[in-house]
């Protein structure tokens, strides 16, 4: 029971990462946009989030003085910058120059991934290994309430937090006039133009905003899922998030569901008995055969509803002839 | 009536605001202001790296690009590193090209090369010692190519059949061969630390003036053969029409589905060669980095050779001179090596930007004519 | 009258002074004027690539002219975008529909217009009721777009612009995908908004619909404002001058068939698409030799899937396609074959699609290798013949008085008639014995539509059994044999091109839409079926 519970609470910790991944990516392919650059710009997340908590806890004289608002808002401030400026690479490649959007994002990916290499190899690590207490604290009652306390209250404020980005993006790419707006710049920019949409605002916007957004779910993995530790792997994460949009069908809130089901295949060898280290490695592969499969079985079904945006990859010049 | 129109209109001329420039589409542009363009494009990347290299490292910029220099060419075993690393790069950019052509977005090559590279190594484990070398040497290099083919092949099967996404497979295809290579290296090294020692007795044959001198003619001889391939078969017609228009592919009676499967074999099969070079030629064993992100790369070096062949022995030049020369940088500055990660990506951005220039031109207005 | 009306008021609405615009090298308006007055209807008349759109592209926002004044109620304006457009009461509706397959027709309508509303769509919807009422559209609004008959897409495209509350309305090419009830309609809806006030420009190249409908007319040729002239003080002669810039013969020559044999027969053909929608509803007719066959229709009818069910393009659920061998008389048959085996059978069949870009030839290709797209797989060598097809490119370079720097210029880079000339080109080289041409003339101008026309023509006189897929009623009667109607997917009916009537074929083109209910449209072919 305890190790179903802890399974469970790791699941829901990753998949977490893996939502803020994939709704942003979502944000961005919703205005045509496909960026391959999200492995790239959830490390720079993740890297600059270190480096606002390094910078916070110098400016202290010891450690201990940390409060908990300062050595969560800087982080994040500076997380959500960071990737909004990698976003902002990206748009401004893709949007103003009219770059091939797969090869800009492969190298935004490269870039990034130096740059994160670069921060945290001049970084103190005991920094965010102290500020990430105040990421993963639960709500107050949580342990009082047994498992159902520790399967749903345990968490640190960014899963809550990631869940009504997810819901709220849903409702506003649905529901509202801006999202109808966003959509139609993905389906077909030049009618969007035609309509007085201003195509490079909303392309610009959607994939700053988006970028931001998984570049929190790097800081996530670093600060909540690794407990302040640095590992070399959040690149992964961002390519398993961009599979998940097709999973979730350009849809936030099936994300959730998708996101929880990678979550859970990516941790599932620690937690199945009677395996050898090799055997371990070949179950490592679940959730990119999985992966596999949901693309696989998508094309095979193919409904029109579960296209992706008819502008996806596209750049639009408007006075293409 | 008419005089009064006009009055009015020229009142308003001054608070009119307009736009200062616009964009306008290129009609052609000649070859020598493209590559001008293009050398002002990498020139301004490596003044920018300059700046950040200073600025992290407070060295003299010179002092550094010297260094680059140095590190590229400063000795005779660094002019043969570089062409190393600029043969093994290239090798994989013409392994990913044909699949580009054709608009097939493989970016699995990593994964291909790997799985290449692991057979290599199992024959070189399991058969070293044990047969001739000629045979070994023969089932070695039949193994790696197949190996290769088939990792690529089996998202093309896919893509042909459903058109299931590609970029998305063949990606994770990618990890799937890091965690193949895991499992082995779990069975091989029983030591458990996870490291194949190199097998140095069981590799390719070396001859020449350098280790690294087969590594480089086998890449310069495959270069020619795909320039040739491309340009002058029907397989590489074929390849052309179908990446430019499935529809006309169609209409011409080409078999879409056997062309992508086609090519998509002949592109894995490269990526095992690939793989063969990698760790029967030069590193005698295997590892998860052995393809060292030269499968994404290379995507970026066939882009920007425009999946010519020839212009992507330049662009390939291009990347291997940046790593070789940062690497020494890093050596001699004592920086961080993710360095060379930065610029490349600088560099990258650069060039990727300014096809922008060869393709539209900016128009300043002139001022409006006034109306009679 | 409301020639008269215009007349008294004579307000201007929309003034252009010495507008010029180029692409590249193209200049497509050169220091052109233009006025537009209240309450009337003005064509803008020219061939195809006089650069109509183009002008008016730049009133919509779409291009930004390169020189020149706008001015609307007097004051000079920047037109930058389509919402400056929409700030100034102007509003396009273009060739190619700006509308998104995916939402409905309100989402459409509602796009991009600020009116306060974050979520709600309840005010849009009455608004857009009031407006079909006012001017008597006939819509429904819950739609999707993807789900559509060509004219209701026109009408939503209309709403649109109207519920931005355009005062200046741009119609391009309106009546190119309508049938001659539904551009009547359309011109009764026309009539009653200029009766509104508002003012509208129509750009079109058909004469006689310049005549019906409006007020004066603007002529440009070349990109250059020729003359404006009110249309009651016109004829075609007259206009048809203005726009050619010399007289020419608008007949269109028609051969007697010489021995007409029996070519091709098809016979039941049905097909699906994977939605399960019939594409084709047991399709039959028989195409001979030395005749051309048009076929008419609404676009998206069945006309492309009939084509390619023909070349071996599309998966058939039942039915026969029969060709017959010029020499030997035998019947082949050509269902379910590929592309490459029906010309390994030995007939030869040449398609003219209606992609020419994207189907027929491949863009970014030079003529000679587009002329090898046929071609190169001949001999067993694995490497490409580029000799042959070189000549042929100059040849046909040569015959057909292509304008091309050189036979390497990519296909991309030429004018339409050009391109198109060099995919007929190469079709008609292999001396087919049928030869399928869908549109071939959209988008050309005068000289180059009469030089295919004549092109298929001279391919009728050869022998070649001919099929031509048209879109102007007016050429289709003046060139062809016999004329089949088709509509969703049917054969409504075949007539004979000396005696048809074009009401006739336009109440053909909807017939069985009628019996099918699908179409809104339908009360309109109902009384004339039952009559």
């Amino acid at each position: 029971m305890t190790l179903l519970l802890t399974f469970l609470t790791s699941t829901i910790r990753l998949g977490i990462t893996l939502l803020l991944g994939s709704t942003g990516e979502i944000i961005t392919e919703k205005s045509g946009h496909l960026n391959l650059g999200i492995p790239g710009i959830m490390c720079v997340g993740a890297a600059c989030g270190c480096l606002g908590e390094s910078l916070y806890t110098s400016s202290l004289d010891s450690y201990d003085q940390m409060s908990p608002l300062p050595a969560v808002i800087i982080p994040i401030l500076c997380s959500l910058l960071g990737s909004a400026l990698m976003g902002l690479i990206y748009s401004f490649l893709t949007v103003t120059l009219r770059a091939n959007q797969n090869v800009t994002g492969l190298a935004l990916t490269t870039f990034g991934v130096g740059v994160t290499n670069y921060i945290i190899s001049q970084l103190e690590f005991v920094s965010f290994q102290r500020g990430s207490r105040f990421f993963t604290a639960a709500l107050p009652f949580a342990d009082k309430l047994g498992w159902f306390g520790q399967l749903f209250l345990s968490y640190g404020f960014l899963v809550y937090l990631s869940l009504a980005i997810a819901i709220v993006a849903s409702i506003v790419l649905t529901k509202t006039r801006l999202g109808l707006h966003l959509r139609s710049v993905g389906e077909n920019p030049a009618t969007a133009d035609a309509m007085g949409i201003n195509v490079t605002l909303y392309r610009y916007a959607a994939t700053c905003v988006g970028s931001a957004i998984a570049g929190l779910g790097g800081l996530f993995f670093v600060m909540d899922y690794l407990g302040g530790n640095w590992e070399y792997c959040i690149d992964a994460m961002g390519w398993l998030s961009i599979a998940l949009v097709i999973f979730a069908v350009w849809k936030p809130h099936v994300s959730i569901l998708g996101s929880f089901l990678f979550g859970g295949l990516y941790i599932a060898y620690n937690y199945i008995g009677g395996v050898t280290f090799a055997q371990k490695e070949l179950l490592k592969m679940l959730p990119y055969v999985v992966t596999i499969l949901v693309l696989i079985v998508t094309s095979i079904r193919n409904k029109r509803e579960n296209q992706p945006p008819a502008g996806l990859g596209l750049n639009y010049y408007r006075e293409e002839r | 009536m008419n005089q009064s129109v006009n009055r009015k209109g020229k009142e308003q001329t001054a608070s009119v605001h307009e736009p200062l420039f616009h964009i306008v589409k290129r009609d052609s542009i000649p070859w020598y202001k493209a590559w001008a363009i293009r050398v002002i494009a990498v020139l301004a990347a490596l003044i920018i790296c300059a700046v950040l290299i200073t600025l992290l490292s407070h060295k003299n910029p010179l002092q550094v690009y010297k260094a680059m220099f140095d590190g590229a060419f400063g000795t005779e075993r660094r002019i043969w590193m570089l062409l190393q690393e600029l043969a093994v790069l290239l090798c994989v950019s013409l392994a990913v090209t044909p699949a580009f052509k054709m608009q097939f977005w493989n970016i699995g090559a990593e994964g291909q090369v790997l799985m290449g590279g692991l057979a290599t190594a199992a024959c070189m484990f399991y058969l070293g010692g044990k047969v001739p070398y000629p045979v070994l040497l023969i089932v070695m290099v039949l193994a790696s190519l197949l190996t290769g083919a088939v990792w690529g092949l089996i998202p093309a099967l896919f893509k042909a059949k459903w058109n299931t996404n590609e970029t998305l497979f063949t990606l994770m295809m990618n990890y799937i061969a890091t965690q193949i290579v895991l499992f082995a290296l779990c069975n091989w090294a029983k030591d458990g630390s996870g490291v194949l020692r190199p097998m140095k007795n069981f590799g390719l044959p070396a001859f020449g003036p350098s280790a690294y001198f087969p590594n480089i003619l086998v890449v310069a001889i495959l270069t020619v053969i795909l320039y040739i391939y491309l340009r002058y078969s029907k397989q590489g017609y074929e390849i052309n029409v179908v990446g430019q228009s499935q529809n006309t592919a169609r209409y011409v009676g080409i078999n879409v589905k056997k062309v992508i499967i086609r090519t998509m074999f002949i592109s894995g099969l490269l990526c095992g060669l690939a793989g063969l070079l990698l760790v029967g030629g030069t590193n005698h064993t295997i590892s998860t980095a052995t393809a060292g992100g030269r499968g994404f790369t290379a995507i970026m070096v066939s882009w920007l050779g425009k999946f010519n062949p020839l212009y992507m022995t330049l662009t390939a030049f291009l990347v291997a001179f940046l790593k070789r020369g940062s690497f020494n940088i890093v050596t001699q500055f004592r920086l961080n090596d993710s360095i060379s990660d930065i610029i490349t990506g600088i560099i990258l951005f650069f060039i990727i930007g300014c096809e922008f220039f060869l393709n539209y031109k900016i128009v300043f207005r002139h001022k409006a004519k006034e109306a009679k | 009258m409301s020639t008269a009306v215009v007349e008294n008021q004579k307000q201007i609405a929309l003034e252009l002074r010495n507008i010029t615009k180029t692409f590249g090298r193209v200049v497509a308006n050169k220091n052109v004027d233009l006025t537009v007055y209240r309450g009337e209807i003005l064509a803008i008349l020219g061939e195809n690539g006089c650069g109509k759109t183009t002008l008016m592209n730049m009133i919509s926002g779409i291009y930004y002219p390169d020189e020149g004044q706008i001015f609307v109620d007097g004051e000079e304006v920047v037109i930058r975008s389509p919402k400056d457009a929409f700030a100034h009461r102007i509003g396009m509706v273009h060739q190619h529909f700006k509308l998104v397959d995916v939402f409905n027709a309100t989402e459409n309508i509602v796009l991009g217009v600020k009116d306060g509303q974050k979520t709600s769509m309840a005010e849009a919807q009455k608004k857009v009721e009031a407006l079909i009422d006012r001017y008597g559209f006939q819509l429904d609004f819950k739609k999707n777009i993807h789900e559509m008959s060509v004219s209701e897409k026109q009408t939503v495209e209309i709403v649109k612009v109207l519920y931005r509350s355009a005062d200046i309305l741009i119609l391009d090419e309106p009546t190119a995908v309508l049938t001659p009830q539904e551009t009547e309609k359309l011109f009764t809806v026309l009539r009653r908004m200029r009766d509104d006030g508002k003012s509208i420009i129509i750009i079109t190249h058909k004469l006689h619909e310049v005549l019906a409908l409006t007020d004066r007319v603007t002529v440009l040729r070349r990109g250059e404002h020729i003359a404006t002239v009110n249309t009651a003080e016109t004829d075609e002669n007259q206009l048809t001058e203005m726009m050619v810039g010399k007289k020419i013969s608008l007949n269109i020559e028609r051969l007697e068939p010489e021995n007409p044999r029996d070519r091709l027969i098809v016979s039941h053909i049905s097909c699906t698409d994977r939605e399960g929608i019939k594409l084709l509803d047991d399709v039959s007719f028989t195409a001979r030799s030395g005749e051309i066959l048009g076929i008419a229709g609404i676009a998206g009818s069945g006309q492309r899937e009939l084509l390619e069910s023909i070349a071996g393009l599309q998966n058939l659920d039942c039915g026969e396609i029969t060709y017959f061998d010029p020499k030997t008389e035998k019947a082949v048959e050509l269902r379910s074959k590929t592309p490459l085996q029906i010309r390994d059978l030995g007939v030869r069949l040449s398609f003219v699609p209606e992609d020419r870009l994207g189907m027929g030839l491949v863009g970014d290709m030079d003529i000679i290798d587009n002329m090898m797209l046929r071609s190169y797989r001949r001999g067993h060598s694995m490497f490409v013949d580029r000799k042959k097809p070189r000549d042929l490119a100059e040849e046909i370079i040569q015959s057909l008085e292509i304008a091309t720097p050189s036979a390497t210029t990519p296909v991309r880079r030429l004018s339409g008639g050009n391109v198109q000339k060099v995919l007929l080109g190469r079709e008609i080289a292999s001396s087919p014995t049928v030869l399928m041409a869908a549109y071939p003339v959209r988008g050309l101008d005068i000289n180059s539509s009469y030089a295919i026309y004549h092109l298929l023509n001279a391919q009728k006189k050869s022998g070649a059994a001919v099929i031509f897929v048209g879109e102007d009623l007016d050429v289709l009667m003046a060139l062809c044999d016999r004329i089949m109607v088709i509509a969703s997917g049917r054969i409504a009916g075949i007539v004979d091109g000396k005696t048809a009537d074009k009401r006739e074929i336009g109440l053909l083109m909807t017939k069985s839409a009628t019996a099918d209910k699908i179409q809104k449209s339908a009360n309109n072919g109902k009384e004339t079926v039952s009559s």
